[in-house]
């Protein structure tokens, strides 16, 4: 699945916890254009269901992947709009 | 309703170009209308000031900030300290009166014993990398999040407008509050 987009950036929040890996999220896909896609790397286990979460209420960004590593969970959000 | 379209028979009935006119002008009203309530809006109550109730409106106005919420908490009573700039890095946990604690109310009660289950919960809150009360506060001010020091408490506890974060809105009162809370689509007491 990774192959059919490209990462512009990536954030790592590995160690935070609720809310930081959303609220930093923001502030870094704040910086994308539109179409590109942030790739955050998060330790919080929370953060699957969060990062979901947020990409579904908040408009002009949509969820493209999410991987559940053995410590790290992978998140690629894109900004739509 | 009929399907019908009727000639325009009587003599004070609209033309067509009329009536398209019509159309445009409410559809041009009808857009600024929904646009200008586009934003959705949270308020939050914030009234307590121990250390654990102080996480909730804060971690839910910065993540409301994320999802492009416009934010506004308004404290009050304990929930000033929040707010203050010297006070909220030294927001206390209860020991009395949380059967949920490790120590029986009766040891909790002794004194020096907030300061010990403090200590515990700080601990918890760093070795965990859990956001500090200061950081969720600069966060959540930076992602644009109104906070609102309550007037009549300010006076009440004795603080000077100045001893709040930069950022933080004095001079307002329950009517601010009410009114922000007739305007958001979520409203929280906590």
């Amino acid at each position: 699945m990774s192959a059919e987009f490209d990462i512009t950036e990536t954030l790592d929040v590995k160690g935070a916890s609720c809310p930081m890996p959303v609220v930093k999220a923001k502030s870094a896909i704040d910086d994308l254009a539109a179409g590109e896609v942030l790739e955050v790397l998060a330790t919080d286990p929370g953060s699957m269901s969060d990062i979901d979460g947020w990409a579904s209420g908040t408009e002009g960004i949509e969820l493209v992947d999410q991987e559940e590593g053995d410590d790290v969970y992978t998140h690629y959000v894109r900004k739509t709009e | 309703m009929s399907t019908d379209t009727p000639d325009a028979s009587a003599d004070d009935a609209p033309s067509r170009a009329e009536l398209a006119a019509r159309v445009d002008e409410l559809e041009d009203s009808l857009a600024e209308a929904t646009s200008d309530d586009d934003g959705k809006k949270m308020s939050i109550i914030s009234t307590k000031g121990t250390l654990d109730m102080a996480y909730p409106p804060l971690i839910l106005a910065s993540t409301a900030a994320a999802f492009g919420y416009e934010v506004t908490v308004f404290h009050t009573f304990w929930g000033l300290d929040i707010l203050h700039e010297e006070r909220s890095k030294n927001l206390k946990l209860s020991s009395v009166g949380n059967p949920n604690m490790p120590v029986p109310n009766v040891v909790a009660a002794l004194p020096g014993m907030d300061r010990v289950t403090t200590k515990m919960m700080e601990k918890k809150i760093d070795d965990n990398d859990t956001a500090t009360i200061e950081e969720l506060l600069e966060t959540s001010l930076d992602m644009g999040v109104e906070f609102q020091a309550c007037q009549m408490t300010i006076n009440l506890m004795d603080y000077d407008e100045d001893d709040f974060y930069d950022g933080v809105t004095t001079g307002v009162g329950a009517a601010t509050a009410l009114q922000d809370m007739a305007d958001a689509d979520i409203q929280l007491l906590v």
